[in-house]
């Protein structure tokens, strides 16, 4: 069962073009990740499957119009846009009555819970916490509504790595249970390698990658060269090499793992890697660069 | 593709079928968080109250000529000097009032687009028209019956002291020593619902500028009446759009008044009996309907605005 469905979906802004002809589809209990440069449509791309900006083409989302079913489509879609989006003068004690006063499918006690783990008061103004308790707030919020879909874009932005990384074992171990489907982009990609089931990359409006994380792994290899295999691996024609602590690295797409080993040393590249290979120096040209 | 690693169990009922939800619960949570944000919209009716208070309080207990009205002089009837403390608090929080409404409207929109918190509010399940409407709701019902209720307070207060005033000084207890207070109540009632009926394209304007602009919504929302009005009066020597403006700041009186009693005597504006109100002639005035047109076209527009606008 699909969540997010699209078709030719187009977004422009003046000259600029946003969004150009991109499909996709996203599947029930999927992680995906969608990972991209500055301006190159991730947000336009999240904000037209929450209802949030106008866009061309096909779109559903749950089943819904997202522009024309925005608030019908928020009861079963949740969303964090960054950590800095809570209103600073709310306290913790209103955002938690608030939310349970227009959500019907908010559970309190749920939220309540996620909260006593952390050392957030509920008297305590956001603006008067840490951005990490804000984020851990944020989350507690989300966690606790029972959403089908949740979208995160940029939702660990300025954390440091020890709230960043509760912040995605929160998400695995108390709220994904592979009913639900999450969405999210991030900039910070190490962090959600083992998070994800999917990964996209997304450049200048276009998806350039679509692959499962499995795919990925197969896919993708990373040779730490022997000096001496050097022009053999050459031939093999890998996507990237790079110089590291005086050896080549050097990445394959579509090679044979065994074959690779005989040269030196192989491993799974991080999506960094590959995000770099495909996006880093030739982003221009990259659009064509698919599976 | 995306295709699920392991078969992905069907959606339990609780997912199926969103729990239901009253139509007005969202925008009751809605009013009480413009509330909560917006704090001025209690604290400085509170803070007036109190000044005033302050003031009639020494009027009373060291000057006593207060007692028996602010600034009146031996011409003025005896209702009317014992009903203007109470009128100029009426007054004083009536103006209050408008002026926290004007400014709150001013911000209404821009406030949560500036702080970036419209992502928050638009992740849940609100409608555009729920928020405008509830943002809608604080000058033109929530404003008043605060100043309506806090007015009251204050005004019970006020001739609590007058009595104790009076028991103490030993005065005599059978001369009238207030205004009749329950008719006051009444018409004060009245004027407030005048007031937000006839100022509601005012506030409905700005909360439609706080819409648009990235910042400096105070001058959106004056400057191009005004220059229109300037214009107007270079180009044609003629002042239309100014009376306008006027009279839609100050014309409700003479429409949801009597202001001269049935001896053409005229009416002192600090006592107004219930016999001199005029609803009906409020009520069908062109300028009331006009106006309202007018509000709900801003209305509607600030609705649009906000289902496009992100943040800034």
């Amino acid at each position: 069962m699909s969540v997010i469905e699209a078709r030719g979906l187009r977004k422009s802004f003046g000259a600029t073009i946003a969004l150009n002809d991109v499909n996709l589809r996203v599947d029930e209990g999927r992680i995906l990740g969608l990972i991209g440069p500055n301006g190159a449509g991730k947000s336009t791309a999240l904000n037209a499957i929450l209802g949030l900006t106008e866009y061309q083409g096909e779109l559903r989302v749950l089943g819904r119009d997202p522009w024309m079913e925005r608030d019908q489509l928020m009861r079963d879609i949740c969303f964090i846009s960054d950590v800095a989006v809570l209103p600073r003068w709310i306290r913790v004690s209103q955002a938690l009555d608030y939310v349970a006063g227009v959500h019907p499918r908010f559970d309190r006690s749920k939220a309540e819970g996620f909260l006593a783990k952390t050392d957030i008061h509920r008297a305590s103004r956001v603006r008067e916490l840490s951005k990490g308790m804000v984020a851990q707030l944020h989350l507690a919020l989300v966690m606790a509504i029972d959403a089908r879909l949740l979208v995160l874009d940029e939702p660990t932005l300025g954390l440091d790595i020890l709230y960043r990384k509760q912040f995605y074992d929160s998400l695995l171990n108390d709220y994904f249970d592979r009913t639900r489907t999450i969405l999210l982009t991030t900039h910070q990609v190490e962090d959600v390698q083992y998070v994800l089931t999917d990964l996209m990359f997304i450049n200048r409006g276009r998806i350039v990658l679509d692959c499962s994380m499995e795919e990925f792994e197969s896919r993708y290899v990373e040779l730490t060269v022997n000096p001496a295999q050097l022009a053999t691996a050459r031939a093999l024609k890998p996507i990237r090499e790079r110089q590291a602590l005086g050896r080549s690295v050097l990445l394959f797409d579509h090679v044979e793992r065994q074959q690779l080993a005989a040269l030196g040393d192989v491993r799974t590249p991080s999506i960094s890697d590959l995000f770099v290979a495909l996006l880093g120096d030739k982003a221009g040209t990259a659009q064509g660069v698919t599976q | 593709m995306n295709t699920p690693l392991n078969a992905v169990p069907e959606p339990s009922n609780s997912q199926a079928v969103a729990p239901a939800v009253s139509e007005t619960r969202p925008f009751y949570w809605s009013v009480r968080r413009e509330v909560w944000e917006n704090r001025s919209i209690y604290i400085a009716l509170l803070a007036a109250s109190a000044v005033y208070l302050i003031g009639y309080t020494i009027s009373v207990f060291w000057v006593p000529r207060g007692m028996h009205g602010m600034g009146a002089d031996e011409s003025t009837p005896l209702i009317v000097q014992l009903a203007m403390p109470y009128a100029h608090a009426q007054m004083l929080l009536a103006l209050t009032a408008f002026l926290v409404g004007i400014f709150y409207s001013l911000d209404a929109l821009h406030g949560e687009r500036r702080d970036r918190s419209i992502l928050f509010w638009k992740s849940l399940p609100v409608s555009d028209l729920t928020t405008v409407l509830a943002k809608a709701s604080i000058p033109l019902v929530v404003l008043p019956l605060l100043v309506f209720v806090i007015a009251l307070a204050l005004q019970i207060v006020m001739q609590l002291e007058g009595a104790a005033f009076r028991v103490l000084s030993g005065a005599s207890t059978t001369a009238p020593w207030g205004p009749p207070f329950f008719e006051m109540q009444l018409v004060f009632l009245y004027s407030l619902v005048v007031m937000a009926l006839w100022h509601a394209p005012l506030y409905m304007w700005m909360l439609l500028v706080s819409g648009w602009p990235r910042r400096a919504t105070f001058l959106w929302a004056v400057f191009p009446p005004l220059a229109l009005a300037v214009i107007e009066y270079i180009a044609f020597h003629t002042t239309y759009l100014a009376t306008m403006l006027h009279s839609r700041l100050l014309g409700f009186d003479a429409l949801a008044f009597d202001l001269v009693d049935k001896n053409g005597v005229p009416i002192d504006p600090h006592f107004i009996p219930l016999a001199q109100l005029a609803p009906a002639r409020f009520l069908s005035s062109p300028g009331l309907w006009l106006g309202l047109l007018f509000a709900a076209l801003c209305l509607a527009g600030a609705v649009k605005l906000r289902r496009y606008q992100g943040p800034i």
